[in-house]
């Protein structure tokens, strides 16, 4: 899908939930979703197979979703699946994510994690992030189980980098 | 001759004629008649072969010398070729040696420089042979190496893994947690 068709959809998805009044709720949890598809052959192949009926991929959101996420997030998943963009999902909701954070001047800083940190850890991490980079930092956290270990967190461009897998990845290049 | 005809006479004077002939009393001497006909019949015979023999003889004498100049002069000249001859012969000689040497000296240049070329050769396909050896030594050397870095990096990484997922419990997590956030926190500024 083009940008500009990507763009099209992150704006619809904003505006919708900034009218809903639900922006950050409906940004975290899309956030979260499209991590899991990333994270997910099995949820990626069900939502992006032709062969099955927009009903029935639908009807898959619906059912991981329902309960665990607001309305209007289950609502919007589905349209996207609905109308066959389900291979830009992730790009879609990161252009959501990069929008509802440039409308608070915030700056995104996805944190990859092996474990789920608590809310203090979250917090102490977003202080330290702000502090470390000078901006405003809105934390988006995905647990990783690749990682290993430790964190990897990304804010636009920089990489701060301090995960297992990593320093695994440089002992085994240096042997 | 007179002398002696003198000294016949006188001696013959004294040889006794017993009417048949003169009867000579001398030893070596005959009767004087018959010595002095016989020295004129010596005389004539003697003037006429000087008046007629002797220019045959001069003549041939004088042939006969000038045969054997023209031999000496034959062989002088014989002598002359054959020194001549000899010479060339020598001179050849030393010609032959000369191209003689030159041959050898040719053939020692020759064979000099086909033993240094062949040395050339030798040292240089020697030289090739042992970079190759030395190559060829270290690639399976090199080829040895990897191939054991690459079985210690499989087994290490292997172990690697074993050992981390064994003992990344939540403790080590949160640990390595809170380790992340203490060290990025204490950065001011510059996020690396």
């Amino acid at each position: 899908m083009s940008d500009a068709r990507i763009q099209g959809y992150a704006r619809a998805l904003f505006e919708i939930a900034r009218a809903e009044g639900t922006l950050d709720e409906v940004e975290d949890e899309l956030f979260r979703f499209a991590r899991s598809y990333e994270s997910s052959d099995e949820l990626r192949n069900a939502l992006t197979d032709d062969q099955v009926p927009a009903d029935k991929r639908q009807a898959i959101v619906e059912d991981l979703l329902g309960g665990k996420a607001t309305s209007t997030t289950a609502q919007l998943v589905s349209m996207v699946v609905g109308s066959g963009r389900a291979r830009d999902l992730p790009a879609i909701v990161d252009q959501l994510v990069q929008r509802a954070a440039g409308s608070k001047e915030l700056d995104v800083a996805e944190v990859r994690t092996a474990i789920a940190l608590s809310n203090d850890q979250q917090a102490r991490l977003k202080a330290a992030l702000e502090n470390a980079t000078g901006k405003s930092i809105s934390l988006k956290t995905v647990v990783d189980a690749s990682v290993l270990g430790g964190v990897v967190a990304t804010i636009g461009d920089t990489v701060i980098d301090d995960t297992v897998r990593t320093r695994i990845d440089q002992l085994k290049s240096r042997l | 001759m007179s002398i002696l005809a003198n000294i016949s006479l006188i001696a013959a004077e004294n040889v006794p004629n017993d009417g048949v002939g003169s009867t000579s009393l001398h030893p070596i001497l005959p009767p004087i008649g018959e010595l002095i006909i016989g020295s004129l019949a010596s005389i004539i015979v003697f003037s006429m072969i000087y008046k007629f023999a002797g220019p045959t003889m001069k003549k041939a004498m004088s042939d006969r010398t000038a045969r054997i100049q023209k031999d000496l002069d034959d062989s002088a000249a014989a002598a002359s070729a054959a020194e001549a001859e000899a010479s060339n012969i020598r001179a050849a000689k030393g010609d032959i040696d000369a191209e003689r040497s030159r041959l050898y000296a040719d053939a020692d240049t020759q064979a000099e420089a086909l033993l240094v070329d062949g040395r050339i050769r030798i040292d240089a396909e020697m030289a090739d042979l042992e970079a190759r050896a030395e190559a060829e030594l270290a690639s399976a050397a090199g080829r040895s190496g990897d191939e054991l870095r690459a079985e210690i990096a499989r087994y290490s990484s292997g172990a690697i893994d074993n050992v981390v997922n064994g003992t990344l419990d939540d403790a080590a997590q949160q640990e390595l947690i809170e380790s992340f956030i203490a060290r990025v926190g204490s950065s001011t500024g510059a996020a690396s």
